[in-house]
């Protein structure tokens, strides 16, 4: 198996992955690939999801496309392409 | 902790604040990567527009951090303003709060008292806030 998804990971989630800032991953889907990142690194898919959603205060991009725009969840990803994790900039 | 911060940048966040006004104003304060020290203004739109939640857009963050890593730079302050209340950090900021390393600016609008004067510091880290000293530099 190829783990050839690039993953870059923002501070406050670096203590799930070793304080490593680009991890690898493998999946055909945006929700394959947080699937396998939570079995490298257990626990990060809850800081994630929320009731299987993509939390309101995480932002996540596929090669540099904001996923709400590519389906979400079900945003289809293959070897060579990177994901990016960002905390949103927001607040009352 | 303590935020050290120069008068004009202080200056220059109470002055966005009154100018977006009834709109709450944010924006960031870069530096190079590990010195903690806030050197380059860069005000932000609020995307949300309005007098009650702030929100950088999705793709203005995504251009902010790609700058931050090309210049090896770290964002040092994230600033924004409250229009009527309290410059303190609210349920909304603390539970988006995403930068342990940050440190957290508020400024208030509001005009009981004098306007756009309050400026405070906070830590924001799992869900617990702490004031912090601001010390102005020239």
């Amino acid at each position: 198996m190829t783990t050839a998804i690039e993953v870059r990971i923002p501070t406050i989630l670096r203590p799930y992955t070793k304080e490593q800032k680009v991890v690898a991953a493998s999946g055909e889907t945006l929700s394959a690939v947080i699937a396998n990142l939570d079995v490298q690194y257990p626990g990060i898919s809850e800081r994630l999801l929320e009731n299987g959603a993509l939390r309101r205060f995480i932002n996540l991009y596929v090669n540099d496309e904001d996923v709400r725009f590519l389906g979400g969840l079900e945003a289809p990803v293959k070897n060579g392409d990177s994901i990016t994790i960002l905390p949103a900039v927001a607040g009352g | 902790m303590t935020l050290k911060i120069s008068q004009a940048h202080i200056d220059a966040i109470l002055e966005q604040s009154c100018v977006e006004y009834p709109d709450e104003a944010c924006g960031v304060i870069l530096g190079p990567l590990g010195k903690d020290r806030a050197l380059r203004l860069k005000p932000m739109i609020n995307a949300a527009h309005s007098p009650t939640f702030y929100e950088f857009d999705p793709k203005d963050l995504l251009s902010l951090y790609r700058e931050v890593d090309d210049n090896d730079e770290e964002i040092v302050v994230i600033y924004h303003s409250h229009t009527e209340t309290e410059a303190y950090p609210s349920r909304t900021d603390i539970a988006y709060a995403g930068e342990p390393g940050a440190h957290y600016v508020l400024v208030s609008t509001r005009e009981e008292i004098a306007p756009a004067t309050e400026f405070r510091s906070y830590r924001i880290i799992d869900g617990v806030v702490t004031e912090e000293e601001v010390s102005i530099s020239e």
